[in-house]
């Protein structure tokens, strides 16, 4: 009895596999990425043995949220001799890698991917699914779409009022509406304040504006190591005065940059301080 | 004389209020003001305070520091060319600068920034000094400008791309052309106690560089002891410069544009100059400063980019002028 029904369940698990491997082309063997985000999607969804290398930025912890096991890669540095000499069946890169990299190794005859950047929670989902067709990896990208949508939901619960939340980052640089910065702003249940203001994509947020509007939250972005005169923006004694009347978070950007299910993580701590606001306003 | 004096002075007053009315806040002006002196709680008298101020400030003080020093070095080498920003001194001040904050002497020592663009201005107008010899040909002292400048400017990019910091690189601009964005009155008294002791020196100068339109000897005869003159002036010039530099960036044609503008109305003589210069100074930076807010106020614009095309058509035009003089 239990054998037989075994048995069908292996049968059917072939046909299913046959199915999927004639209906899709041949998914690529070697794959290298040369884009911070599309390394971590690839990481995420690849099958084991097929992501040949990431690229650098990877590996540093202060720009990618999966550092850790970027580290288990050989790393390029996105350039195309390094890139071609790895052999390649699909190279990903992101629409703003340089010109001439891409171009370079799309006439040596490899495949490039250009992947746009996710500027909103459904460009993740867009981007995870993209990610998952070109590896051939269907099955894993529906479950992780699947558990990022469930966690999503779970976060977006939280009941309570939208407090202000402005982001303010090096030489003033804010995201406003239509931006992946923005929906992770909305998710945790705060209104950016750069979007009310008017402000679409990224651009500059002057000083004086972000202080007469006064947002109940200031995030910026964790102090890199070196000094620049850029950051110094950040401890401008008018910001550590609006720092001491609210609530300030300094944030690490890796989970902030990329549309990866990761974000979840920014999500998670926006949630997290919201509650102690309103709980503290209550 | 007192007319042209109550006339700049009067220009500064009108130009330090508009630069405080200005303002992408949008603060009403008489709100504005009521809150800079009362204070008080609320956005208002932060931005007011913290925000508008030390920019105010900054620019009157940078001005006045860039004019005098300009008139100073006019004075000495009897050379209408010379200027901080076109001789090197700016340039080297700005290297100073950033070799301290990114050794981190700056975070380390609490005067660490100004002290080490003081002495990288320092090592500039010596290196001037010794180049171009005490009366200062315009070619040479043109040549060594133009090598100290490309110089201090090539080492300051070198060592902003060596930085683990990012953004650090893209500030090169800042280096080279000069802002006032953003700084608070942090800066002002990081940069006032070099400057009130340089304008202090500078000020010192005036009988001996009157004294010596005559020439050395006759201004020997006088009594000017030329190399204790030399002295206050590399020190002076350094202090102001350096500490110019140190919180603004290098801005440019600032020295040259003004003593030239006033020279004329003073009757051309070094010690009237030179007040008129830091006068005059603070006139042209508060105004580019209030520019760069009213035409581009998104872009942070550079103040070196407009000093720069106001002075370059007039220092091609000294060039020409004294192109008969040089050798």
């Amino acid at each position: 009895m239990w054998g037989c029904v075994r048995l069908s369940r292996v049968i059917t698990l072939g046909l299913t596999l046959a199915g999927a491997g004639a209906g899709a082309v041949a998914e690529p063997a070697r794959v290298v990425s040369i884009n911070l985000c599309t390394d971590q999607l690839a990481m995420l969804l690849a099958a084991p043995g097929q992501l040949v290398s990431v690229s650098d930025l990877a590996a540093d912890p202060a720009s990618s949220a999966m550092a850790d096991e970027a580290r288990g890669y050989p790393v390029n540095h996105a350039r195309a001799e390094e890139v071609y000499l790895l052999r390649p069946d699909l190279v990903l890169a992101g629409r703003y890698t340089a010109r001439a990299t891409v171009d370079m190794l799309r006439r040596t005859g490899i495949e490039v991917v250009e992947f746009a950047p996710a500027n909103s929670l459904s460009d993740t989902r867009d981007r995870i699914a993209q990610m998952a067709a070109l590896l051939g990896r269907e099955a894993e990208g529906a479950t992780l779409i699947a558990r990022f949508d469930a966690k999503l939901a779970e976060l977006q619960a939280t009941p309570g009022d939208a407090p202000r939340a402005a982001l303010y980052h090096p030489n003033g640089y804010t995201l406003g509406a239509g931006t992946l910065a923005n929906d992770i702003l909305r998710a945790g249940g705060f209104a950016n304040v750069a979007a009310e203001l008017g402000h679409r994509g990224g651009g500059t947020l002057p000083l004086e504006t972000l202080v007469m509007a006064d947002p109940d939250l200031l995030i910026s972005a964790e102090t890199l190591p070196g000094a620049s005169r850029s950051e110094e923006v950040l401890v401008h004694p008018a910001l550590e005065d609006l720092r001491a009347r609210h609530t300030a978070l300094r944030i690490a950007s890796p989970d902030w940059i990329c549309g990866t299910p990761h974000l979840l993580g920014a999500v998670e701590g926006l949630v997290a301080v919201r509650q102690t606001l309103t709980g503290a306003g209550q | 004389m007192t007319r042209l004096a109550l006339l700049l002075c009067l220009a500064v007053l009108v130009l330090f209020i508009a630069s405080l009315a200005v303002g992408p806040a949008g603060i009403d002006v008489g709100e504005g003001l009521a809150a800079l002196v009362a204070g008080g709680d609320g956005p208002v008298p932060l931005v007011m305070r913290e925000i508008r101020l030390p920019r105010a400030l900054l620019g009157v003080m940078i001005g006045a520091s860039l004019g005098l020093a300009g008139a100073a070095l006019q004075g000495y080498l009897r050379n209408p060319l010379a200027e901080p920003g076109l001789i090197g001194v700016s340039g080297a001040a700005a290297l100073g600068a950033v070799l301290a904050l990114q050794t981190g002497l700056a975070a380390t020592l609490a005067l660490g920034l100004p002290l080490a663009a003081l002495a990288g201005a320092g090592t500039g107008v010596l290196l001037i000094l010794l180049l171009a010899g005490p009366r200062g040909g315009s070619i040479t002292l043109i040549l060594a400008g133009i090598a100290i400048s490309a110089l201090a400017a090539a080492l300051t990019s070198l060592v902003l791309n060596l930085s683990p910091n990012p953004y650090a690189a893209s500030e090169i601009v800042f280096w080279m052309m000069g802002s006032l964005a953003d700084r608070s009155m942090t800066h002002v008294w990081l940069a006032l106690p070099f400057m009130v002791a340089g304008w202090a020196a500078l000020a010192t100068l005036g009988r001996g560089l009157d004294a010596l339109t005559l020439g050395e000897d006759a201004a020997e005869a006088m009594g000017v002891r030329l190399i204790r003159l030399r002295l206050t002036l590399v020190l002076g010039t350094a202090a102001v410069v350096g500490a110019a530099t140190a919180v603004a960036g290098a801005i440019g044609f600032v020295g040259l544009v003004v003593p030239h503008l006033l020279r004329p109305l003073v009757g051309a003589q070094p010690s009237r100059l030179l007040w008129a210069s830091a006068l005059g100074g603070a006139v042209m930076v508060l105004a580019a400063d209030l520019a760069v807010r009213l035409v581009l106020p998104e872009r942070d614009l550079k103040l070196g980019v407009l000093t720069a095309i106001v002075g370059a058509p007039l220092f091609l035009h000294l060039i020409y002028k004294t192109r008969a003089e040089m050798p």
